[in-house]
Formats: structure tokens, C-alpha cells, sequence
């Protein structure tokens, strides 16, 4: 399993009421509910995911995060999770607010434009950075929204929203990936 | 009636209030088993079945000789594993296998009741159903699963008894009959009724069926079961028996002999007067009419686990509708999972062959059962 979900799961309270917005295979699930809490669901978009969460025994309901959150009460789970995805919403605002309504807590992770082989890649090569967190070409990458750990933080500093902890032992050079607990 | 003599039944003692207000007591519930009960009597699954379904769900149909409706998704080692699990498979009231319906004996005039049968609903086949499980003795159901009509079935039971199922799977169905559900079943009913043998009902009395009538329901109704996309792929223009068009109206296309041949058959095991009650059960049916339209209202005391099922090419109970369930769990906190399984099967994809499909159930079921093991 990847680090990043170790991380991730080690911010989850042991039995909490659990969403995973954006599971792909439900491999951070399966984890979850093996050792963490059984109380999870997941939403994934992908037939095949979805089916591969299936054959894992997961609760998982087939939708679109950016328009099926909606449905679910306010501060329904206690935490929500988003693994790398928001940087691929069209409206990545409206999935995060929809994130901090429906859960106590928002567990968020974003893949870190600001990391130092990013900007190296931009300033030596002068092409579109592709590192292991940001596989893709620019003409097939699903991410339109990519962003640093500081805009990040900058952004929920200007809406507001409270970062509860993060994982930034490091900082905006130097970590690919920055790990949030959000909370509104 | 003697074809039934191998059908088990109860015969429910109590009385039951119908909706439209009259009460049977003493009637007939014909139902089947599978598998074994458990010690801790909590392998038990109840599964319902579809519009012109019965109880022989798995092997061979006494009644009919032909495969049970579901034997791709039931019996030993399959996704409804009877190996592990009893399931009781519960006839309708309405029906023509067995429980009481409208050809039973009218015990005031001697004749079969026909159109005096009265009027049910989906509400009033699940309060019947009810009974098995008392029956059986079962506190509480492993769960309980049904495609299409047999999916309104399920969401019914759960809504009246909000306790008595750990997990359901409703398939393919819907929470409120559509206009367009309705307005199909409306021409099947008026094929029936335009039938001269038909006879307000009260056939049985001159021994000529309204054959026809009913045939031609039943074509219509099985377009409606299949796909634009999987018909022109089994059939698309193909000819019957012939090298050329015959320039008359006999069956010169594969697609008009097949249904012809699906009227024909279905005459021989189904009473025109039970489709007539059934199909009239499910356009009454509309769960959230109680609840003043909000459908999450129907759930509200319920614990059960569901697992909501659609299809991609099924028109007649689509995915939107299917997920209107959905959206209504998840708006009062319930556990639910959902997947819309691909497949150019249409609405029949729940009886058939599709290994997505048979998987998500059998998962749901195994974890499901750990969890409480």
C-alpha cells in the first residue's frame, strides 16, 4: 500500500464514521476497515473500481463526488477523505466546502506543485513537470487545478478554514504530497 | 387444485387488513425453501419475486418443467449460496402458483372468484409474506433480495419492518411506479380486457382463456424487459425460416417470431386475472405516498444494510430511479452501497447470466455474513 495512505489512515479515529470520497480500488479502505474502523463507505466514479471495491466486501455507492455529495446530511461522517483528487474537480471550491459540510473533519491530500523537482523541471527543462506524484503529460493529465502546499494553506487561511494538523514536518520545497485535517 | 399438490403453503390463520379495505384471514401463501437453517436460525434469506416470478426460484419448476427464474443467482455454491444460506422463496398474493388469487374458489358462489378477487398491493403481498417468518420461527432475517417487482418487495418489507432484515438488496426496481411503468402496464391490461374470451373476468366459468389477450400482454411487456442495443444484436433484421421478405403479415422477422413464441409459452403457466391484480399492485405502488413524498421517511427506523443494484441498459426501472433510493439512505445517515452494473441485457439483466452483476451480490452477502459470524 502506498505511504501516503498509512498517513492518511493514521488521522482516523479508532471506529469513526468514515467517507472516502474518490476510493479507486479500495485499497485505503480495506485498510481502514481491517484496522481502524468498519464504520466506512466510499464513492468512486470508475466502473472497474468500483467493482474492484466490491470484490473487496467494501460498502462502496457508484457516483460523481462533484455532484453526489449533496446528498448526504451536514456533519454526517466524522472524517471525509479526499486522496488527490481535488486538483482534478471542476469545481474544486464546491468539493470542499461540500467536504467540510458533511464531515466533522476533512482529511485532504494534494500533490505539491511547490516541491523543488517541480520547479527545477520548469526552470532547467522548460517543460510541464512529470514526477512520480504527477505522472502525466499536460495534454493528458486529469489534474486542472494543481497547486503548491502554501496556496493551500493560503487559501484555507483565506476562507476561513482551519487546518487542524499536517503532516509538514517539511514544507512547501520539499514534500510532494501534503497531507491536511481540515476542519470549517 | 391438483398441479399444486407439490407446493408447499401455509395457510395464514390471521386476518389481514388489504388496503382497499377488505380483510382475508385463512388464505394461502405458497412459498419454497432452500438450503438449511442454521442453528442460530441467522442464515435465512427471504427473496421475493418478479411480476409473472413464483417460489420455484432455483432447479427445476414442478409446475412448469423448465429452470427455476433465478438459477444463475441461486443455489448450491452460487452468488446466493445455498450451501450457506436458507432462502425461502415466497409466492404473492395475487398470484397463480398456489397462494390465493383470483382463480381460487369463491366459497360464497363456488365459482373462482375472478374480478370479485380484491384489489392488492405490493403493502398487502409483504404484510402476507410476513407470516413466513413466523413460520419459521426466524427473529431476524440475514436478509432479504428481489429484482423489479421483487425489489419493490424488498423496499416495502424493510419500510413495515424495520427490523426484522440485517442486509437487503433491492435490484433493478424502483420506490414509486412511473408514468411510463404505468402506462405500460395499462396496455397490457387492455390487451387482456380486449380479449372476448375474457369476459369481465369470469372465464373460468366458460373454460376459454383470454389467451390472446394475454399472450399479446406478455409481448409487449418482454420488449420492455430487453434492450434497443441487445435486440439488434440477437435479431437485428434477420429473417424466420425464409430467404426473403413473404409480403404478408406472418412472422418473416426472427425478432416477431420470438415474441410470438414468448406469448405462447407464458399462456400455458400464467392466468390473465393474476396479471391484471399484479401488475395493478405495482402501479399502486408509491413508497413515499405515506410519507408525504420523502421517500427517507420510509426508512427512518430502519438498521437494514442495503446494497442498491441498477443496470445500464435497463429503461423500463433505470438507474436514476434506483438511485433515488440511493440519495434517500444517504439523506438520513443509512448504510448503503450502490453499483450500476454494465450490461445491453436491459431490465431481464437481474435473471441472466452477468457475472458483475451475480459477483456484487455474492461479495455483499459473504462480508455481510463475516460481519456477524
Amino acid at each position: 500500500m502506498k505511504k501516503e495512505f498509512y498517513n492518511i489512515a493514521k488521522l482516523v479515529t479508532q471506529n469513526s464514521k468514515v467517507l472516502d470520497v474518490g476510493c479507486g480500488n479500495g485499497e485505503l479502505m480495506k485498510y481502514i476497515t481491517e484496522n481502524i474502523s468498519t464504520d466506512i463507505r466510499g464513492i468512486e466514479l470508475s466502473k472497474s473500481n468500483v467493482q474492484k471495491c466490491v470484490e473487496k466486501g467494501l460498502t462502496v455507492i457508484e457516483g460523481n463526488a462533484e455532484k453526489d455529495l449533496k446528498q448526504f446530511p451536514d456533519s454526517s461522517f466524522d472524517f471525509v477523505i479526499l486522496s488527490q483528487t481535488l486538483q482534478a474537480f471542476l469545481d474544486p471550491e464546491n468539493v470542499l466546502n461540500e467536504l467540510l459540510r458533511i464531515g466533522k473533519k476533512a482529511i485532504v491530500s494534494i500533490p505539491n506543485f511547490g516541491h523543488w523537482k517541480v520547479r527545477l523541471h520548469l526552470l532547467l527543462k522548460g517543460t510541464m513537470p512529470v514526477t512520480e506524484n504527477l505522472p502525466n503529460e499536460w495534454y493528458n493529465t486529469p489534474n486542472l487545478h494543481m497547486c503548491t502546499i502554501k496556496d493551500f494553506e493560503n487559501y484555507c487561511k483565506n476562507r476561513n478554514i482551519k487546518i487542524n494538523l499536517k503532516n509538514l514536518k517539511y514544507h512547501n520545497f520539499f514534500s510532494e504530497l501534503g497531507i491536511f485535517v481540515l476542519e470549517k | 387444485m391438483s398441479k399444486f399438490k407439490d407446493t408447499k403453503k401455509i395457510i395464514v390463520k390471521k386476518p389481514l387488513k388489504l388496503d382497499c379495505g377488505k380483510t382475508i384471514n385463512n388464505f394461502p401463501l405458497a412459498y419454497e425453501t432452500y438450503g438449511k437453517l442454521n442453528g442460530d436460525r441467522s442464515n435465512a434469506i427471504l427473496i421475493f419475486h418478479a411480476l409473472t416470478g413464483d417460489q420455484f426460484a432455483s432447479g427445476i419448476n414442478p409446475i412448469t418443467k423448465k429452470d427455476g427464474w433465478w438459477n444463475y443467482a441461486l443455489g448450491p455454491g452460487k452468488a446466493i449460496d445455498t450451501d450457506k444460506y436458507f432462502v425461502i422463496a415466497a409466492n404473492v398474493i395475487g398470484g397463480c402458483m398456489g397462494s390465493f388469487g383470483p382463480s381460487d374458489i369463491n366459497p360464497e358462489t363456488k365459482k373462482p372468484y375472478g374480478t370479485n378477487f380484491p384489489v392488492i398491493t405490493i403493502n398487502d403481498m409483504v404484510n402476507a409474506q410476513y407470516n413466513l417468518l413466523e413460520y419459521f420461527k426466524i427473529e431476524k432475517l440475514f436478509s432479504v433480495i428481489g429484482g423489479s417487482m421483487g425489489g419493490m418487495q424488498v423496499l416495502q418489507f424493510v419500510s413495515n419492518f424495520p427490523n426484522k432484515a440485517l442486509t437487503a438488496i433491492p435490484i433493478a426496481c424502483t420506490a414509486s411506479h412511473s408514468a411510463q411503468n404505468i402506462a405500460l402496464n395499462e396496455l397490457g391490461r387492455q390487451s387482456i380486457m380486449a380479449d372476448r374470451n375474457w369476459r369481465d373476468g369470469f372465464y373460468e366459468e366458460q373454460n376459454k382463456q383470454p389467451d390472446k389477450g394475454l399472450a399479446v400482454a406478455r409481448m409487449a411487456a418482454h420488449i420492455t424487459y430487453l434492450s434497443k442495443g441487445g435486440l439488434q444484436e440477437k435479431f437485428g433484421r434477420k429473417l424466420q425460416e425464409r430467404d426473403d421478405l413473404k409480403f404478408s403479415f406472418d412472422a418473416d422477422f426472427q425478432i416477431e417470431s420470438y415474441l410470438r413464441y414468448q406469448g405462447s409459452v407464458f399462456v400455458d403457466r400464467f392466468d390473465a386475472n393474476s396479471y391484471l391484480y399484479i401488475t395493478r399492485a405495482m402501479d399502486y405502488f408509491d413508497l413515499t405516498k405515506k410519507f408525504g413524498g420523502n421517500l427517507s421517511k420510509a426508512f427512518e427506523k430502519s438498521n437494514t444494510k442495503f446494497f442498491i443494484i441498477s443496470f445500464t441498459s435497463d429503461w423500463l426501472y433505470p438507474t436514476s430511479e434506483n438511485r433515488d433510493i440511493v440519495i434517500a439512505l444517504n439523506a438520513i445517515g443509512k448504510n448503503v452501497g450502490f453499483v450500476e452494473i454494465s450490461s445491453d441485457k436491459g431490465h431481464d439483466s437481474f435473471l441472466l447470466d452477468v457475472p458483475d452483476f451475480l459477483n456484487t451480490v455474492r461479495y455483499f452477502l459473504n462480508t455481510s455474513y463475516k460481519q456477524i459470524k
